[in-house]
């Protein structure tokens, strides 16, 4: 591997495939909590709270990520001049962090909410039978029902959340995709090479990922 | 459950106070934070007539967001015959029962689902130009990205769509003597292709959305020339960029809820479509 035996751009591919890691760590968090605030609002007895997650759904799921992000430099950043970090990478780290919460959380919510449809109702109605509120019917009852029926669409959710993260690319930061888009331009003889052992990073990874989803949704699934 | 309450009882006098309690507490938070937003806005300046005056004229439509639309339409129409026929190929190759069809074209689709597609669409535009000695045009590498991602993501919706076909269907053809490839065509894609149609919708929708990563290699679509090019000759990057947000929701929104009607059809139709990988859909791409 003559172009990775050279240790600046080895270093430059590992630092690449971090900043694809810590942005989908953060993001994935923050959406999933998001996205569980969500859900609870959509099924909400208060009617505001219903049509704020539903807006919210329509307009982030709606929209192509690339302007989230582009948004999220361009219109907080450079205009509103929303600042989250002094240094510049950082700062466009959390700036692509928050465009991918706020995207990924919409997601979640729709995950979530097709499996609380997939609850029974005799559950929530026992639930109400023996006195419990919406809150406690939805925390103790429903939802860990719900999350135990999504868990694949969760993983799939957050495999696209992985492969999103090159997006961040576009407003400057030096992820995987743009290392390589560089590593390409300086070694226009082994580009298949390159291609190869960039995109194989991400297959070894998120193949297995894939599965093991699958089987975790599987082994947890509620038998009815 | 949602929509119809199942979660929570019918309210009486207490929770109708407490949830209109609720309901103006949200709506005074809600209107407080789009006051903020407003304001941050005017502080901006960002509501200076001559920052939007631009969208009321007929020649920003036409020289900019219309020509804009048409490349996005553009990919994404050339984009979507492409995959729906990969897709096609490929789930039908990975359902063969020979080895040496199945077992590579599981590789192909298994590989390009993994893979960003805007690490394909780099590759396309900026690595094969070497390997061929002539540039790629950014609609090609755009279409090409495009295809092969969802192509795959396709390929695997059929799959499960033929595998959610009941088995007494090709039982029955099978036993009228017809061989393994007119039961394919005949009896199974036909059958799986209708019951995997929101699926295939939303996939539209997904396909729409990715072609805004044609930014990123300079096509000129939506994205490019509604924010990118425009706000460069007005200076209203925030103004271009929500106008331009709500036309792609809008287009977004009427194909989603195509998605979610066709759905609840082939519902009361009676297949049922269930997963057969261990990932299936429900991503959502750039």
């Amino acid at each position: 591997m003559p172009v990775f035996s050279d240790p600046a751009n080895f270093d430059a591919y590992v630092s690449g495939f971090m900043w694809i890691l810590k942005m989908t760590g953060a993001s994935a968090v923050l959406a999933l909590v998001l996205g569980v605030l969500l859900a609870a609002m959509r099924v909400s007895p208060v009617p505001v709270l219903r049509w704020f997650g539903t807006a919210w759904v329509n307009i982030f799921r709606n929209t192509p990520l690339t302007l989230i992000i582009l948004f999220c430099y361009f219109g907080l950043y450079a205009t509103l001049s929303v600042s989250l970090s002094d240094d510049i990478n950082l700062n466009n780290f959390w700036l692509g962090v928050l465009g991918l919460s706020v995207y990924t959380a919409a997601f979640v919510c729709e995950a979530l909410r097709s499996g609380i449809n997939t609850v029974p109702a005799g559950q929530a109605e026992a639930a109400r039978a023996i006195g419990l509120t919406f809150s406690q019917t939805l925390r103790i009852v429903v939802l860990p029902q719900a999350g135990r029926a999504v868990i694949a669409p969760l993983g799939s959710v957050l495999i696209a959340l992985c492969k999103n993260t090159t997006i961040v690319g576009t407003i400057g930061l030096l992820e995987a995709s743009n290392i390589m888009k560089q590593l390409i331009n300086d070694n226009g003889d082994q580009v298949i090479l390159i291609f190869l052992v960039f995109a194989g990073t991400f297959a070894a990874v998120l193949i297995p990922v894939g599965y093991l989803f699958g089987w975790l949704a599987n082994r947890l699934a509620v038998k009815r | 459950m949602s929509g119809n309450p199942v979660l929570y009882d019918h309210p009486g006098p207490r929770a109708r106070i407490r949830n209109a309690v609720l309901t103006v507490v949200f709506g005074v938070l809600i209107l407080a934070v789009l006051y903020w937003i407003y304001r941050k806005f005017d502080e901006k300046g960002q509501f200076a007539s001559v920052l939007w005056e631009p969208f009321l004229k007929g020649a920003t439509w036409n020289n900019f967001i219309i020509p804009g639309i048409e490349g996005t339409l553009k990919a994404a129409a050339t984009a979507m015959v492409f995959a729906l026929a990969f897709g096609l190929v490929f789930s039908v190759g990975r359902l063969s029962d020979h080895r040496w069809i199945s077992v590579p074209a599981g590789i192909v689709v298994e590989f390009f689902r993994a893979v960003p597609l805007l690490l394909m669409i780099f590759f396309i535009s900026y690595g094969v130009p070497f390997l061929i000695q002539q540039p790629v045009p950014p609609f090609w590498s755009v279409v090409i990205g495009l295809t092969l991602y969802n192509g795959s993501v396709l390929a695997e919706a059929f799959r499960a769509g033929v595998h959610a076909v009941p088995k007494g269907q090709s039982e029955a053809a099978y036993a009228v003597g017809m061989r393994k490839s007119l039961v394919m065509q005949h009896i199974l894609v036909p059958q799986a292709a209708r019951a995997m149609l929101p699926v295939i919708v939303s996939q539209l929708v997904v396909l729409l959305k990715d072609t805004a990563l044609g930014y990123i290699v300079s096509y000129p679509e939506l994205l490019q020339l509604g924010v990118n090019v425009l706000s460069a000759n007005y200076g209203n990057v925030v103004a271009a960029a929500i106008v331009v947000a709500i036309l792609y929701i809008i287009v977004n929104f009427a194909l989603t809820s195509l998605a979610n009607w066709l759905d609840r059809r082939t519902q009361r139709r009676g297949i049922k479509v269930r997963a057969a990988g261990p990932v299936v859909d429900g991503g959502g791409g750039a």
